[in-house]
C-alpha cells in the first residue's frame, strides 16, 4: 500500500516536472534575464542604477512597450501586425494637424485615438471578411497605405511646436514619474485584466491555440479577431500621443521600423509565434529587455550599430528557447503515447 | 497466370504500434498480370499492409519477396526503385507544376550524369506518349492544378509507368470519380495487366471487385480471413468475412426509451460536392445513427447542420420552428452540441489546461455580467464535471494534451454536457479510444437519450451503430440512401447500402 502510493506519486511527479518547470522558465525566464543585464550594467557602470537612468529607461520603452502590448494581442492570436509603426506616424502626423487646426487637446487626443482604431479595425476587417490568406498581408498594405498619407498630409515635414496641454501626456510628469511611464502602467494593467479576468481575453487565447476548435466551440472568431486588431491599432495612436508630446512635434518618419521592434519585444517576453501563448507583463518585461539593453551600450559608450546587432542575436536567441521548449513538449508527448 | 511466380509476396507479417496490433501474420501475394483486389472494414489493416509493401513502415516480423527473392525495405525510395509504386487517396501531384513536370518529378530525363540543363522538349514528349499510351490526349504543358480528379489520377499512374513500376498500388481511386470516369479508369486498368503490370487495388465497392479484380483478400482486425478467386466467391461471403461476428457483450440490453416530438428536422439540405438533398427528423430522446463509408459526405453534413460549413440549400428547422444558422455559435444558441471526428485539430486546445478545454463553450455563460471570468463558477464547474464523467487526470490545470484518448474525448463530451444540450451531434465520438472509456461513453449517451436529448451519431463502427441507435441512416456519395429501423439494422444490409447497393 505504501509502496504503490509512493510509486505513485513518483509517477504523478514524473508526469508534473516538465510542465511545471517549462510554464515557469517560460514565466520568469524573460525577467530573470533582465535582471542579470540590469545586475552586469550595474557593476560595469556606476551611471545605469541611479533614479535618474532607469526613469530614462522606462520613458525610452513606453511607445515600444505601447505598440508591443497590441503585437503581443495579435500575436496571441497566431497572428502579425506589421502595420502599427506606420499607424503610429500617422497617428503622430494628423494629432499635430489636428491640434494646428485649433482643435483642443482633449478632443484631438480622442480623435487620434478613434482613427487608430478604426485603421487597426481595417486591418481586422480585411483579413476576416476577404478571407486573405494570413494577416501578413492587410497589414502590410496598411503599413504602405498609413505611411504614404502621413507623409501626404504632412508634406514630408514634421509639424512642430504642439499646445502644452497636449505635450504634457508625453513631456509631462506627475509625482516625479514621466507621464509616458505612467501611462504604461495603467494601460498594462488594465490589458492584463483584460485578457486574463474576461471572458474576450480567454477568447483570444483559444483562438491562438486552436482556432478550430474555438469556431466549433461558438467563439466568434471573427468579431475576436477584429477587435485585437482595432486594439492594436488604439495602442498604436496611444503611442503616436506620447511620442509626439516628447517630441513636440507630428513626424511623419516617426515609427519607421518600429513595429519590428514590437514584435522583438513580444518574442523575447515569452509569447510565442505558434500562438496561444503569452502575457502582458512578459511583454512588458521584453520591451524593458531591449530598452535595457540600448541604454546600457549606450552607457558603455558602445556605438548604435552595435545595438541593433545584439538585438538581433537577442531575438534569435529568445525564439529558439521556444522552439527548444515545443519540441520538449512534442517529445514529452510522444513518449507518453 | 494461376501459375506463374507472384511478383511481390508478403510472409508472416507482423505490425504492432505501441502495443496495439495492427496485422498479425498475414500473407499476401500479387502476381504479374494480375489485379489482386484488397478489402477490409477501416481499421482492418489495409493501409499499414500496404505501408509496409510501399516501405512507409517496416514489419516487425515476416518477410518480403520480390520475384521471388527476398528484399528489405527500409524507405519508399527502395520500394520506387524495385517498381513499386502507390497511388494515394490525396493525390499528390503539385498544382502550379505542368502535367510532364509532375510525371518526371524526382528524376528528370538528362542527357549527363552530373549537370544537365532541363530538357523541357523531352520532358513533355516523353509525357505525351505515356499519355497517349494510356488513351488520353493531355497536352502536358498543362498546370496540373487545372485538371480534374479523375486527370490527375491519371497523371499519376504515367508517373508510375514514368518510372518503370511493375507493381502499381491504387487506393480506393474511384471514391472521387463520376460513373463514366470510374468505368474510363477500369479501362486503363486492364490496359495495364494486359501489359503484364502487378496491380493491388483497395477498394470498400463490392461491385468494382466484380469488375476488374482477378482475386481478392479480406482483412478484418489485421488478420487475413479470405483469399479467393473472383469467381469462386459471392457479395456475400465477402461483406461476411469483413464484418465477422464479435464484440457482443460491450453492449447491454437496451431499456425502452419514450421517443417524443420532432426536434431537429432537416430538409433538402444541400452542398454541392459535399452532399445531396438530405432529409431527416431526429425525435426527442432518440439516437438516430448515420451510418456509410469514410467520405461519404457524414461529417460534412453534420459540421454543416452545426454551422462550420456551408450549405446551399435546404431548411433546419428545431422543434418545429425554421431556423438560421450561419455559425457553430448560433447553432450553441439553438441548444445543439457538436463532438468533432478530429479531437486534435477541431477539439481540443492541446496545450492549455483541463479546465481551459472543459469551460470553452461555457465561460460566457458563467461570468459575472457576461465577460468577467467568474473563476470559483469554474473552477465548481470543473470538477463537478471531471468527477461526473471519471476523467482522469493528474488535476484540472494540466495540459489535455497528456491526457488519454478516452480522457481527452471525455473533456470533450464535459464541454457540452454543461450547456444541457437539446440536440447532440456526435461525429465518431468513440475514434482511438480504449474499451472502457468506449463502454462509459455509450452508457453517458444513453443516459443523454433517457432524458430527451435528441442524438445524431455519426459512427463507422457497426457494432455501435446497431446497438445504440434507434434508427439508422446510410450515406453513400453524399446522399441517404437508406434507412433502417433498429430491428432490421443487420451489418451486411448497412454495409450493402453503403457500398452503393440499392436498398
Amino acid at each position: 500500500m505504501n509502496r504503490e502510493t509512493s510509486s505513485a506519486m513518483a509517477d504523478i511527479g514524473r508526469i508534473l516536472r516538465p510542465d511545471l518547470v517549462l510554464p515557469l522558465l517560460r514565466r520568469f525566464g524573460p525577467l530573470l534575464a533582465l535582471l542579470l543585464m540590469s545586475g552586469a550594467l550595474t557593476i560595469l557602470s556606476p551611471h545605469f542604477l541611479t533614479f535618474e537612468n532607469v526613469l530614462n529607461v522606462f520613458r525610452q520603452s513606453a511607445v515600444n512597450a505601447l505598440l508591443a502590448l497590441g503585437q503581443l494581442l495579435v500575436i496571441i492570436t497566431a497572428g502579425i501586425d506589421l502595420s502599427v509603426g506606420s499607424i503610429l506616424g500617422l497617428c503622430c502626423v494628423l494629432a499635430a494637424l489636428l491640434l494646428k487646426a485649433g482643435m483642443p487637446a482633449s478632443a484631438a487626443i480622442a480623435a487620434t485615438l478613434a482613427i487608430g482604431t478604426a485603421l487597426g479595425m481595417t486591418n481586422g476587417l480585411l483579413f476576416t471578411k476577404l478571407r486573405l490568406p494570413h494577416p501578413f498581408i492587410p497589414t502590410l498594405g496598411m503599413m504602405n497605405v498609413a505611411r504614404g498619407l502621413a507623409l501626404v498630409l504632412s508634406g514630408g515635414f514634421p509639424i512642430s511646436e504642439l499646445p502644452e496641454d497636449f505635450r504634457f501626456w508625453g513631456a509631462g510628469a506627475l509625482g516625479g514619474i514621466p507621464m509616458p511611464v505612467i501611462i504604461v502602467l495603467i494601460v498594462y494593467a488594465l490589458f492584463h485584466l483584460f485578457l486574463t479576468r474576461t471572458t474576450i481575453g480567454r477568447d483570444i487565447y483559444a483562438i491562438g491555440g486552436n482556432k478550430q476548435a474555438a469556431l466549433l466551440s461558438g467563439i466568434p472568431v471573427d468579431r475576436r479577431l477584429i477587435t485585437v486588431y482595432a486594439l492594436s491599432g488604439g495602442l498604436a495612436a496611444l503611442g503616436a500621443i506620447i511620442l509626439a508630446g516628447r517630441m513636440n512635434s507630428g513626424f511623419p518618419l516617426a515609427g519607421v521600423g518600429a513595429e519590428l521592434d514590437a514584435i522583438a519585444a513580444v518574442i523575447i517576453g515569452g509569447a510565442s509565434f505558434f500562438g496561444g501563448v503569452g502575457t502582458v507583463w512578459g511583454t512588458l518585461v521584453g520591451a524593458l529587455i531591449m530598452g535595457v539593453l540600448r541604454n546600457g551600450l549606450n552607457l558603455l559608450d558602445v556605438s548604435a550599430y552595435w545595438q541593433t546587432t545584439v538585438i538581433g542575436v537577442v531575438i534569435v536567441i529568445a525564439v529558439w528557447v521556444d522552439v527548444l521548449r515545443q519540441r520538449a513538449l512534442e517529445r514529452r508527448r510522444v513518449f507518453r503515447k | 497466370m494461376s501459375s506463374s511466380e507472384a511478383l511481390l509476396r508478403l510472409e508472416g507479417i507482423t505490425k504492432t504500434f505501441g502495443g496495439i496490433v495492427a496485422l498479425e501474420d498475414v500473407d499476401f501475394e500479387v502476381k504479374a498480370g494480375e489485379v489482386h483486389a484488397l478489402i477490409g472494414e477501416n481499421g482492418a489493416g489495409k493501409s499499414t499492409l500496404m505501408k509496409i509493401a510501399t516501405g512507409v513502415h517496416s514489419a516487425d516480423r515476416g518477410r518480403l519477396l520480390w520475384k521471388g527473392r527476398p528484399v528489405k525495405l527500409q524507405t519508399p525510395r527502395d520500394a520506387h526503385r524495385l517498381g513499386i509504386r502507390m497511388v494515394h487517396q490525396e493525390l499528390m501531384l503539385i498544382p502550379q507544376l505542368s502535367i510532364g513536370e509532375n510525371i518526371f518529378l524526382g528524376r528528370p530525363p538528362s542527357r549527363r550524369a552530373v549537370f544537365s540543363w532541363v530538357q523541357w522538349n523531352e520532358i513533355y514528349e516523353r509525357a505525351r506518349r505515356l499519355l497517349q499510351g494510356l488513351g488520353h490526349d493531355l497536352d502536358p504543358r498543362r498546370p496540373a492544378g487545372e485538371l480534374s480528379v479523375a486527370e490527375q489520377q491519371l497523371v499519376e499512374i504515367a508517373r508510375a509507368l514514368a518510372f518503370e513500376a511493375e507493381l502499381l498500388i491504387l487506393d480506393e481511386p474511384t471514391s472521387p470519380l463520376s460513373e463514366p470516369e470510374a468505368e474510363r479508369l477500369f479501362q486503363t486498368i486492364a490496359q495495364l495487366r494486359a501489359r503484364g503490370m502487378g496491380v493491388i487495388y483497395i477498394t470498400h465497392r463490392m461491385p468494382e471487385i466484380y469488375r476488374i479484380a482477378d482475386r481478392v483478400t479480406v482483412l478484418r482486425d489485421g488478420r487475413r480471413v479470405l483469399t479467393k478467386s473472383i469467381s469462386e466467391t459471392s457479395a456475400e461471403e465477402l461483406v461476411r468475412a469483413m464484418v465477422g461476428r464479435e464484440l457482443t457483450e460491450y453492449f447491454p440490453e437496451r431499456e425502452p426509451r419514450a421517443i417524443g416530438e420532432p426536434r431537429l428536422r432537416v430538409e433538402g439540405l444541400t452542398a454541392p460536392g459535399r452532399f445531396y438533398d438530405i432529409t431527416f427528423t431526429v425525435h426527442h430522446g432518440e439516437i438516430v445513427g448515420l451510418a456509410g463509408l469514410v467520405g461519404a459526405g457524414r461529417t460534412e453534413l453534420v459540421e454543416a447542420l452545426f454551422g462550420a460549413r456551408e450549405y446551399t440549400s435546404g431548411k433546419i428547422f428545431i422543434e418545429g420552428r425554421p431556423v438560421t444558422i450561419r455559425t457553430p455559435a448560433d447553432a450553441i444558441r439553438h441548444g445543439m452540441a457538436l463532438v468533432t471526428d478530429d479531437r486534435k485539430a477541431k477539439g481540443l486546445i492541446p496545450m492549455a489546461s483541463v479546465q481551459v478545454n472543459l469551460i470553452l463553450p461555457v465561460q460566457a455563460r458563467v461570468a459575472h455580467l457576461g465577460f468577467l471570468v467568474n473563476t470559483r463558477a469554474e473552477r465548481h464547474l470543473t470538477e463537478r464535471l471531471l468527477s461526473e464523467l471519471r476523467v482522469k487526470t493528474p488535476s484540472a490545470h494540466h495540459p489535455v494534451m497528456f491526457l488519454s484518448g478516452g480522457n481527452q474525448q471525455k473533456v470533450i463530451l464535459a464541454r457540452w454536457l454543461a450547456m444541457h444540450p437539446r440536440i447532440f451531434l456526435m461525429d465518431e465520438p468513440t475514434r482511438g479510444i480504449d474499451v472502457g472509456a468506449k463502454m462509459e461513453i455509450y452508457e453517458l449517451i444513453r443516459r443523454l437519450a433517457a432524458q430527451g436529448t435528441a442524438i445524431l451519431l455519426v459512427s463507422s463502427e457497426l457494432e455501435e451503430l446497431r446497438h445504440l441507435a434507434d434508427r439508422i441512416l446510410v450515406m453513400h456519395r453524399g446522399r441517404i440512401v437508406g434507412e433502417l429501423q433498429r430491428e432490421e439494422a443487420t451489418d451486411d444490409r448497412i454495409l450493402y447500402l453503403a457500398t452503393g447497393g440499392e436498398g
